[in-house]
């Protein structure tokens, strides 16, 4: 055997190979990420023509009435849909973690059903139940001769998205909740604390991790909420006024990227104070063997009222999907508490006229979770088991995607790529392919963090091992890491995918004619026209289940691997 | 296959190879983990590399294996260099502490990695898989998957899969510290037989100074990345090169004191008055301590001319009783045989300490 070269002396560094992966994903981040970010930034902070560094624009963004109106309408909204959901989500997480409740896994699973809907679907659905004329305010004039504007203005905006968000704060507060080791608790009974003073002085608090994080995770994800707003018919939040801009003035006034600007400081800054306020308080508490807090029993009356307010919850929480279920299968339903009749007609719409916007989400969805995985697992692999420099700025630009609004995404694309023509002469940004790319840079983070999770549950000496034995790096990542990271990556695939294929806001904006719109698009459509509301809550109730499945399927995997990596150990 | 012919079919496909490691150093960052470190093993044998954790005795082995560079000296298996070369190029086998079996393969899929990886013909790498499963009893296991083995299975079955590729040197990682008591006897004897009989030249790492004790044939004794001696297990719990080895191989009494001179002679002053007449030729140097084993000193009543002492603790272990004893000023533990009718002393009675001259080991740090 010849010796070959392989490492240098002094310093042990990575391997051409893993350098040109790292500058390639690098290169990914840069056109798709990095310079339509920028170009937004730019537009915003330039004079038009002459490129000169101006604050111009946003003296006039805070000089117009209608976006500072904007602005604090998507603050207002936003903070309240925190309350909100805070209101929906404390209840079920302290009931469910604090007593013996029966049902509790029913809850937790009913809990994530929002979820598996896009808002704007329930918005319509909700509009039908709770709007003006909707069922409840039918029965509620015709019975007690009064209405509830449920639905009016910006306060059907909180009321549609805490409905729908609030599981973000549900789950990270019932997992911190969890968490908090029954010793902690038993410390404070023993030194005399008990009942709301014990629930106050040490259970919120070692809690407080948690909620913060699903707080923060939902007044992002409000602020840059385009589609429900707008099928609310509500203009003047921060996110419409961005795409209305762009769409009916152009992608050169400049005012729709100064809002684009906005909605990136508003998320950013909420990320940071997010951080900011978590740092130095993970209190992982449970010790090993030691379980989560201890159960109480509930008394009966307090039994009634724990499973009625429960109940309660749920029923709202469903209604959404309740509300589609009956619209998809409704002939007519307006100014009646339920449809007038059934029909299957709109599914028959469905799969025929309009199987375009499913084939094309099918198409888009896994283009996009496919390009995911593979960049994901590659940025997880340079990370976690190369010296590559920089590496870890790759992780960083590829979480950061989470902080960009999918407004801005749309925008910086259609201004980057407007001016790049393909060799029919059509610009690139018009492209499908672009859609595609979009929805791989915002779904990135969710795959990226699957493959981490799965290469850190992977001991690094199996693959020594396989080194140790004759394998190349290469052949040790096909033949060991790859099958044993394969449950963890098609989880990433799978959420990557069922999520990108309900995103609107990006798509919104990018979706050149119908021939080439998903299915997000397609019921957004739909629902404009009153006409087309049955065939659009058809769609919804397709992409419902569609979401629903993987969800179902992707817990299945990770739960798999799980199972089999326990057993090995 | 009966066994004998599977020994010496294995056998046959063992290289025997020297591993000489010559002045490595190695690096962490700033942090100086291997120093100069120099070591001949020869071809067939036995080695340990013994010591605390921290004291760089697995880097040293991941060294051999090539996952760690150094940043001078080399590596040569049987007279070549190994530093230039990647692992997966290297020809030695590495049984790892957590064993490393992949959860994904079957045991004989987790065997025949190697031989895969080396494209031999299938129907080799069968004959070779079955052997190596033969080998060490579990060719009754090969469709089984590593979750379905216990502890001391799993052990084999690493070792199985690193002797079929007939490395050139075998390498040990702790491979005893994941299985309970009883099985680590066990198993260490069995390892010790399987060398035996195929002599392949093997370095074993661990900080159980029993396990090197018992299995190998020379030891190499490690502290913060310096080979404190070399040799054979029973020549350094014998003649410990210093304080450090004297310590960590078995108990050891040490004590201070000043050298004199006096009328031609030396003698060794422990605490204010003890006097300890040192050998003609003991070799004691500047802050030289005096040390010797429980075992090889002896009590006897006062007034048979010994050094005077008093029984602090009585500790019975069974075959030996362990004294603690109060000796000017210091304290010394003396282990004496338990046989019928030896004369037991009580805390507080006043003894003398017999040492013999050949007990006398005067060590520095």
């Amino acid at each position: 055997m010849t010796a070959i070269p392989f490492f240098k002396r002094t310093t042990a560094s990575a391997t051409p190979g893993q350098i040109a992966l790292g500058l390639a994903i690098f290169a990914f981040m840069l056109a798709f990420l990095i310079v339509p970010v920028a170009t937004v930034l730019y537009v915003a902070f330039t004079e038009r023509g002459t490129g000169a560094f101006t604050l111009l624009n946003f003296r006039d963004f805070f000089a117009t009435d209608l976006f500072l109106r904007s602005l604090w309408n998507s603050i207002w909204v936003a903070v309240m849909t925190v309350a909100g959901a805070s209101i929906i989500a404390l209840p079920l997480a302290y009931l469910t973690t604090r007593f013996e409740f029966r049902g509790t896994a029913l809850i937790q699973t009913l809990g994530f059903l929002p979820l598996v809907m896009p808002p704007f679907v329930g918005a319509v659905a909700l509009q039908l139940l709770f709007g003006r004329n909707g069922s409840i305010n039918l029965l509620l004039d015709e019975h007690f001769d009064f209405k509830i504007p449920f639905m009016e203005g910006l306060w059907g905006v909180v009321f549609v998205e805490a409905l729908h968000y609030f599981p973000f704060i549900l789950v990270n507060l019932s997992v911190a909740l969890r968490s908090i080791d029954r010793s902690m608790e038993e410390a404070a009974q023993n030194l005399g604390c008990s009942g709301f003073r014990l629930f106050r002085r040490i259970v919120l608090p070692l809690a407080m991790p948690g909620y913060i994080a699903g707080a923060s995770l939902v007044f992002v994800k409000v602020f840059d909420d385009l589609a429900t707003p707008l099928l609310l018919n509500v203009k003047d939040m921060l996110a419409p006024q961005a795409y209305l801009r762009i769409t009916s003035i152009g992608i050169a006034d400049p005012m729709g990227y100064v809002i684009a600007v906005m909605l990136v400081a508003a998320s950013v800054l909420a990320v940071w104070l997010s951080i900011l306020t978590l740092k130095g308080k993970d209190y992982a508490t449970v010790q090993r063997g030691g379980g989560g807090l201890a159960k109480r029993r509930l008394k009966p009356l307090e039994g009634v009222f724990a499973y009625g307010l429960v109940a309660f919850i749920l029923l709202l929480v469903l209604s959404p999907h309740i509300g589609l279920l009956l619209l998809s299968f409704a002939t007519v339903w307006s100014f009646s508490p339920l449809p007038d009749a059934y029909t299957f007609a709109h599914y028959a719409r469905v799969f025929t006229d309009s199987f375009v916007y499913i084939k094309n989400t099918l198409l888009y969805a896994a283009l996009a979770a496919g390009i995911d995985v593979v960049l994901g697992g590659a940025i997880a692999y340079l990370v976690l088991r190369t010296k590559l420099v920089g590496r870890q700025w790759l992780d960083w630009l590829a979480t950061a995607a989470l902080a960009i609004p999918g407004v801005v995404i749309g925008i910086g694309y259609l201004r980057t790529f407007y001016g790049i023509n393909l060799p029919d002469g059509k610009p690139l940004a018009t492209f499908w392919v672009m859609i595609v790319l979009a929805l791989a840079i915002r779904r990135l983070p969710y795959a990226l963090r699957a493959c981490f999770a799965a290469l850190q549950q992977i001991s690094q000496s199996l693959e020594e091992a396989a080194e140790n034995l004759g394998a190349t790096k290469a052949r040790t990542v096909r033949r060991i890491l790859l099958p044993l990271m394969t449950g963890g990556i098609l989880a990433g695939f799978v959420t990557s995918f069922s999520t990108a294929a309900v995103e609107l806001s990006a798509t919104l904006m990018l979706v050149q004619s119908s021939d080439d719109a998903p299915l997000a698009y397609g019921i957004y459509v739909f629902m404009q026209s009153a006409a087309g509301r049955g065939a659009g809550a058809a769609l919804g109730v397709v992409a419902v289940i569609f979401v629903g499945l993987c969800t179902l399927v992707s817990q299945i995997l990770v739960e798999r691997g799980h199972a089999a990596k326990g057993a090995a150990q | 296959m009966n066994q004998h012919a599977t020994d010496v079919a294995l056998a046959r496909t063992m290289p025997q190879a020297d591993v000489r490691i010559s002045d490595v150093n190695l690096f962490y960052g700033d942090n100086h983990v291997l120093k100069n470190i120099n070591l001949d093993i020869r071809p067939g044998e036995f080695f340990a590399f013994l010591g605390p954790s921290g004291c760089g005795k697995t880097t040293l082995l991941r060294l051999i294996a090539g996952f760690n560079q150094a940043r001078s000296g080399e590596v040569c298996i049987g007279g070549e260099d190994m530093s230039a070369l990647p692992p997966w190029k290297r020809d030695v086998g590495m049984v790892f502490q957590s064993y490393a079996l992949w959860p994904h393969l079957s045991v004989a899929a987790n065997v025949a990695f190697g031989l895969e990886e080396r494209r031999l013909p299938r129907a080799e790498i069968d004959k070779r898989v079955a052997q190596a499963l033969e080998l060490v009893g579990l060719g009754a296991l090969a469709k089984r998957m590593p979750s379905q083995l216990s502890g001391g299975q799993q052990q084999r079955v690493a070792v199985a899969r690193t002797i079929a590729i007939a490395p050139k040197v075998l390498l040990l990682d702790e491979p005893l510290s994941n299985l309970d008591a009883q099985m680590r006897v066990q198993v260490r004897r069995e390892l010790r037989d399987l060398q035996r009989r195929l002599g392949l030249t093997t370095i074993f790492v661990t900080h159980d100074q029993e396990e090197a004790n018992t299995i190998c044939d020379r030891i190499a004794v490690m502290k913060d990345g310096v080979v404190q001696q070399v040799g054979a297990p029973m020549e350094v719990y014998e003649k410990p090169a210093n304080l450090f080895v004297a310590g960590f191989l078995g108990t050891a009494n040490i004590l201070e004191g000043r050298l004199v001179q006096e009328n031609g002679a030396r003698a060794f002053i422990v605490g204010e008055d003890l006097r300890i007449v040192v050998p003609d030729g003991a070799e004691v140097r500047e802050g030289s301590r005096l040390v010797f084993r429980p075992q090889h000193a002896s009590l006897s009543a006062p007034g048979a001319g010994g050094l005077p002492a008093r029984v602090a603790h009585v500790e019975f272990l069974g075959s030996t009783i362990r004294y603690e004893l109060a000796l000017g000023g210091s304290r010394i533990v003396i282990d004496a045989p338990f046989t019928t009718g030896e004369t037991l002393r009580h805390e507080g009675d006043a003894v003398e300490v017999k040492l013999p001259e050949t007990a006398l080991m005067w060590l520095t740090d």
